[in-house]
């Protein structure tokens, strides 16, 4: 049973729909690819279960109870941890003030889950009382990921958390990812690298024009030829 | 060379004219400056009623404080207004809350340019002042009481046996005391508190400060009321070491500007640099050398004229320069703050 699912999406920035009757699911446990073109409705899906986006249709409900009405600060209280692609942590505050401000909602002793994110990057660790902004592209993402992580997620989305870094840090990153979805935690994320991206997913999704155009698990759109011709390639 | 005891005279003659009345000055721009710094940095605009929010605060200060005397009440060495200064702030803050309800929060409401909450500003600005005046008058208005000297010229000159003279003014202490409390309270809330930390973070990236739950109603209130209370300190300071006139105040807003922008604005450790770099500037550019070269000099080069490199009319050209320059060659400020 999918715990985030988003049913017949339709809907848009105010204008015509960018999404057309797009369907995505995510279980806990899962790492989930959004994979497409430029301009496939990637990143407008995944605002679309943020509530950043102006729906015209469609559900969306997490663990069975409807959040389509909530904001997106109340979506985070509900346990949707979300890393943007850009401007993603607090750059003049410190490794470890980005990730109280994760926890602000929180008023309960956080001390615990940050000893789990300083596990799960223990680079942040070694520079917790450093600015954000004077870390390296891979260890910035990892504070963003941190920083979503603090509210104990149930679903964690991230919008194309490899762009603009090394390829072997992007394996890093993926590899922290698998470790996220280990810990139970049902994983979304647009991708612009796909083919690494696939490699790691449960399942993806080929999104063209806002609308789904290949489903299935890593493997079988790595091995689809028209997957691979469209989108990958060759 | 000059013989020692010169020596000592020149010094004590700087430290009188120059060094007190520059750092007394400085410290309440610095107070100035960041309220600017901080109503920029969390409501990104810059805030041209700041000025008038000084006068403001001074003037209920200075009210509260001649009903207290009027009452017989005093502070005994200490001027009255201080005891006034805790009921100014909660004023001044009122004021300023209400106007963000019926003015600032329409704008934001509507999303409107950080230009136009500038101009909006400039409205509210001329409102103060007009109210200020129609309320206490446009003139000096004198409110220090309690002692007035720590130690007096001539007290120092029989203590030394130099022939310069030192006095050390109640108004300055209270100035350089004041503000260095209020100073690293402001800190603290900032680096230690989660209210202080949620801000930072808000002024950092406001859509993740969002995202993250952080209530940006709750971090506007705390703003104006911050910022109320460095500017009714600020006014309050300035008004007891020289005099009270609201027209002053606003002229007030150059170098206060000035000090902001100069140490990077939305910094505010950057506001309290520029504060004393601006008033340092201005008091030694307007500093009459004359005396204290010819303490140094050998007698057959002692200057003739007063050696003053800008009359005292023109210590706003000095803030002026100051900002012209560091916007040319580095507009960011000393502290990378933002650019408007």
């Amino acid at each position: 049973m999918s715990y985030l699912v988003g049913k017949n999406l339709c809907g848009g920035y105010g204008g015509p729909d960018i999404l057309k009757d797009c369907n995505i699911e995510v279980a806990k446990g899962e790492v989930v690819v959004i994979v497409g073109p430029n301009g496939a409705g990637k990143s407008t899906a995944m605002k679309a279960f943020l509530g950043m986006l102006q729906m015209t249709g469609g559900s969306i409900t997490l663990g069975g109870e409807d959040i389509m009405h909530m904001s997106p600060q109340q979506r985070v209280r509900q346990g949707i941890g979300f890393v943007p692609q850009t401007h993603n942590v607090f750059t003049g505050l410190t490794v470890e003030e980005n990730l109280e401000m994760g926890a602000f909602i929180r008023d309960d002793d956080i001390s615990g889950t940050m000893e789990e994110i300083y596990e799960l990057f223990p680079i942040l660790k070694e520079k917790r009382f450093q600015a954000a902004g004077e870390l390296s592209g891979g260890q910035r993402q990892q504070v963003a990921v941190g920083r979503a992580m603090m509210t104990r997620p149930s679903v964690l989305m991230l919008d194309e958390p490899t762009a603009g870094v090394s390829p072997i840090v992007m394996d890093e990153l993926f590899d922290r990812i698998l470790e996220v979805k280990a810990r139970d935690v049902a994983v979304l994320m647009v991708e612009q690298n796909a083919r690494q991206a696939l490699e790691i997913a449960d399942k993806g999704y080929v999104l063209v024009m806002g609308e789904n155009r290949f489903t299935g698990t890593g493997a079988e759109l790595l091995a689809d030829n028209d997957v691979r011709k469209s989108f990958l390639g060759g | 060379m000059p013989e020692f005891i010169d020596i000592l005279n020149a010094l004590v003659l700087m430290t009188n004219y120059v060094i007190l009345p520059a750092l007394t000055y400085g410290s309440q721009l610095a107070l100035g400056a960041l309220g600017v710094t901080l109503v920029f940095g969390i409501l990104r605009f810059s805030n041209f009623a700041h000025g008038d929010t000084m006068a403001f605060g001074a003037m209920v200060t200075i009210l509260i404080t001649w009903w207290f005397q009027s009452m017989g009440i005093s502070f005994g060495v200490l001027p009255t207004a201080l005891l006034a200064l805790p009921f100014g702030i909660a004023l001044t803050a009122m004021f300023l809350l209400f106007t963000d309800r019926y003015v600032y929060r329409h704008y934001r409401g509507i999303g409107a340019k950080p230009i136009t909450f500038v101009m909006v500003s400039v409205g509210v600005m001329f409102v103060m002042n007009g109210l200020v005046r129609f309320v206490i008058g446009p003139q000096d208005q004198r409110f220090a009481d309690g002692e007035r000297f720590i130690f007096k010229a001539r007290e120092f000159k029989d203590w030394s046996g130099l022939a310069e003279g030192l006095a050390l003014r109640s108004s300055q202490v209270i100035t350089i005391v004041i503000a260095i409390a209020l100073v690293a309270a402001l800190f603290w809330f900032l680096q230690k508190t989660k209210t202080g930390k949620a801000m930072r973070a808000f002024s950092d990236n406001e859509n993740l400060a969002l995202l993250s739950g952080i209530d940006p109603d709750k971090i506007v209130r705390i703003t104006w009321i911050l910022a109320a209370i460095l500017a009714t300190v600020a006014g309050v300071l300035y008004g007891l070491d020289k005099s009270f006139k609201p027209f002053v105040y606003f002229q007030l807003l150059l170098p206060i500007f000035a000090a902001a922008i100069v140490g990077g604005l939305g910094k505010p450790v950057g506001a309290i640099a520029g504060g004393f770099i601006i008033a340092f500037s201005e008091v030694a550019v307007t500093y009459v050398y004359k005396k204290f070269l010819i303490y140094l000099l050998p007698t057959d080069m002692e200057p003739d004229s007063l050696v003053q490199l800008l009359a005292t009319e023109y210590k706003f050209a000095v803030s002026f320069v100051i900002l012209v320059l560091v916007l040319l060659v580095k507009p960011t400020g000393l502290f990378k703050g933002k650019v408007v």
